[in-house]
């Protein structure tokens, strides 16, 4: 019975159990062996399954947490007077964190008994996500594509590493993507911010209205942002209903999430096994070199399991997943598997991020109405200045948001710390403030620096007794001037409109510039690059390890940099293409397959 | 054009059976969220405190209603449940527990230093002489003896902030419309010119 717990599979579920539970009993004498087994769910996991599974291959796919049930675990359109914490979660703790109490299961900073470490001196911040579908049940959604340069970073600027492929080899790939899992956007042909395939955007919102005009004055473009939520009914799932909680989850999947839109079509197939509650630890290597298992430890029992296969898929999240190799030594790898350039857990990025807040009078005015829209921003600025020098190299888009929405915790801790007193006019100021705020965020690109890895900590394990990270953080001055110009571009922006820029930031201390802590803007990734060269790189450019046949390691970990475009659509394209080729190599019959 | 859950869930169930990726959705499963919210609201006539003593309380809803009152828009903190979800929050939080239950007896030792008696027992003008000393952070600069006053009552300003905002009551006073199904985004209404 306890198997009923732990495994959920495809269309008949009694039968199917009754299969693993057969195949369970039998791993100590003939295990089963699967074509693929893919680590994580996510993003990258759930598009490998997709592909895979469609392309006729036997998957089995481990996940560290639970199953997620939509209907209900998602707290959509609930009011925050439903919850008797109002959505400030026990204690009143998530009032300042990233979400609230409403937010879709079950992202977290910290995950008790699963601890990781930073280095003196050091402050980095790591989101994970332990459930079916990972941080796409509640990531932002947005959706661009990286641009011909950002694949060419090194020949363009001299600094950093070109990617082993080009945009012309992604391009299908974005295409593929896009069109599976629904885009919004507009054709725009601006160098820095390739056109997609796209459903049409919505309209914009007051907030959107107010920047767009701002920025026409200053020549800054503001163009419909690209975001995987569907204006339209698209490939069986219905269109938006905007009710702007895509955080929440969508109960209708108008919104993407790789639990309800790559996950259900793997299980179509009747060639998938999804196993939850597994927690792997190492990856096992054969005597001819190539991983023939990985060990996990089954959560519910505490007890080991190890799965087989003839591939490995490793999509555990970019550090989870260099944790992973490099946990996994033996006589044969005693650096950690795929690491023999020693490249595993380095070349660990972020996005460059700082915020800006503008109150803007006009909004005083505008009567009450309808204005959530999509949950996320309906227009944005993409990079703009790569036509002229500046004081620092690459470039940034930038995300905004505001308005009049669903009242929540902490919204008026600004105006009750700037009001004095109490009574009627307190009441009357929280009103006129009330949707006048609009929010900026600068999101931009990261030079590689050898001061930012991740290892294995020397004296740490978590609670399933697998040693855990170590990180090592420090931007350089190119991400400090970047983060500068971002918050002088906002203030710009804000007094073009108008409005008063209220963000005060100082250009020393732990924060220059209002710069965020490595890791904060949950855009974690590079850390198993991939390359030509063997000796600098550890995969090639299908996401295959140099060292290792049979190993892919398809999520962020897979980057050579990391431009200013959200990486989960790139992740989904890699790897897509990816389980292409892993599919064709087995088809040839090269991985033994 | 509003449709309600029901439509879209029905309507989807329909969808659902003929290729969708989607598994069929329950059309029970709209309501879950509301059952759970039922289950919490238990029934409100005699509240009690799950962290405040008796007194304590009593002066929490007064400073609660003092903070956000009743006027003629809308009722104020008080029927907006504001002290139940502090008191909440308190049970829960040391930190709170501190400044919150701390500050209430600071309070009324200093009511009682001052005009021989607890805070509920003061004069309409001694209440508003006290809280105008302690509403105001500057003044904790030119008699820091105010500070726990001013670190207690800038955090029961927030949280009565955030109980009433978002309650019912309050949500409806700022004129929040959403959370709802629509077909298609309308757009921005005329937004006023701004002054420059």
């Amino acid at each position: 019975m306890l198997l009923v717990g732990i495994i959920r599979t495809g269309r008949s579920r009694l039968s199917r159990m009754r299969d693993v539970g057969g195949e369970t009993m039998q791993i100590k004498r003939a295990p089963k062996t699967y074509d693929v087994c893919i680590i994580g769910s996510g993003a990258s996991g759930g598009t490998a399954a997709k592909v895979l599974t469609e392309g006729g291959l036997s998957v089995v796919m481990l996940e560290a947490g639970p199953p997620i049930v939509p209907e209900r675990d998602y707290k959509e359109h609930m009011w925050p007077y439903d919850l008797p914490h109002r959505g400030a979660g026990v204690g009143g703790r998530v009032r300042h964190a990233i979400g609230n109490e409403f937010m879709a299961p079950n992202g977290a900073w910290e995950i008790e008994g699963e601890p990781y470490v930073s280095a003196p001196g050091s402050t980095f911040r790591w989101f994970r996500s332990r459930i079916v579908g990972g941080r796409t049940n509640h990531w932002g959604r947005i959706a661009l594509r990286m641009a011909p340069v950002d694949f060419r970073v090194h020949s363009h600027d001299g600094m950093g590493d070109d990617w082993p492929l080009s945009y012309q080899d992604v391009a299908p790939y974005y295409d593929k993507v896009e069109s599976y899992i629904g885009v919004f956007g507009s054709r725009e042909n601006i160098a820095s911010a390739p056109d997609g395939i796209f459903l049409p955007p919505p309209k914009p919102r007051c907030t959107e209205t107010i920047v767009k005009t701002a920025c026409d004055k200053l020549n800054i473009p503001c163009i419909p942002s690209r975001l995987a939520i569907l204006t339209k009914p698209h490939q069986g799932r219905p269109a938006c209903h905007y009710c702007a909680q895509c955080g929440r989850g969508c109960i209708t999947a108008a919104n993407f999430s790789s639990s309800q839109v790559m996950i259900p079509p793997a299980e179509e197939t009747g060639r998938f096994t999804l196993i939850t509650g597994a927690m792997a630890r190492e990856l096992v290597v054969g005597k001819d070199g190539k991983i023939a298992s990985v060990s996990y430890i089954d959560k519910e029992t505490r007890e080991e399991q190890r799965t087989h296969a003839r591939a490995f898929v490793v999509a555990a999240s970019a550090c989870e997943s260099a944790r992973l190799l490099l946990n996994s030594r033996s006589a044969l790898f005693p650096d950690g598997l795929a690491n023999s350039s020693g490249i595993v857990g380095r070349n660990l990025m972020d996005t460059v991020g700082t915020e800006g807040v503008g109150y803007f009078p006009q909004l005083e005015k505008v009567p009450p109405h309808n204005h959530d829209g999509v949950g996320g921003m309906h227009m944005y600025l993409p990079w703009w200045k790569f036509d002229r020098k500046n004081d620092f190299l690459r470039g940034y888009h930038t995300e905004f948001g505001g308005g009049r929405g669903m009242p929540a915790v902490g919204d008026y801790d600004r105006v009750c710390d700037e009001f004095v007193g109490y009574g009627t006019a307190l009441k009357q100021e929280c009103k006129n403030k009330y949707g006048t705020y609009i929010r900026f965020a600068g999101r931009g690109e990261m030079i590689p620096n050898e001061n930012c890895y991740c290892e294995i900590d020397p004296t740490t394990v978590d609670q399933w007794g697998i040693p855990v990270l170590r990180f090592h953080w420090r931007w350089s001055d190119n991400e400090l001037k970047m983060a500068k110009d971002m918050q002088e571009t906002y203030r710009a922006i804000v007094e073009a409109a108008g409005g008063v820029y209220l963000t005060r930031t100082r250009d020393d201390g732990p924060h220059p510039y209002g710069i965020t802590d490595g890791g904060f803007v949950i855009h974690e990734i590079g850390t198993v690059r991939m390359g030509v060269n063997s000796q600098t790189s550890a995969l090639n450019q299908f996401c295959q390890a140099h060292d290792v046949k049979n190993l892919f390691v398809t999520d962020g970990a897979c980057f050579v940099t990391n431009s200013d475009k959200n990486p989960t659509l790139t992740i989904m394209a890699l790897t897509w293409r990816a389980s292409d080729y892993l599919r064709d190599q087995a088809k040839k019959g090269n991985l033994g397959l | 054009m509003t449709i309600s859950r029901r439509d879209i869930l029905k309507s989807l169930t329909v969808a659902a059976a003929s290729g969708s990726v989607l598994r069929v959705i329950p059309l029970e499963a709209a309501e879950y969220a509301h059952r759970m919210v039922n289950a919490e609201k238990t029934a409100t006539e005699v509240y009690t405190p799950k962290f405040f003593s008796a007194h304590a309380y009593k002066t929490l809803q007064i400073l609660c209603d003092t903070i956000i009152p009743s006027d003629d828009e809308s009722k104020g903190a008080i029927e907006a449940g504001a002290p139940e979800f502090i008191d909440l929050l308190t049970s829960e939080n040391s930190d709170y527990q501190r400044i919150l239950g701390g500050g209430l007896m600071w309070l009324d030792n200093a009511c009682v230093d001052r005009y021989t008696e607890p805070y509920l027992d003061c004069t309409p003008e001694q209440r508003k002489e006290i809280l105008g000393r302690i509403a105001h952070r500057k003044n904790a600069q030119d008699d820091p003896s105010l500070g726990p006053g001013v670190e207690f009552f800038g955090l029961l300003r927030k949280l009565t902030a955030d109980g009433f905002f978002t309650s019912e009551i309050g949500i409806a006073y700022l004129g929040y419309i959403g959370n709802t199904y629509v077909q298609e985004f309308p757009g921005c209404p005329p937004v006023p010119e701004t002054r420059k």
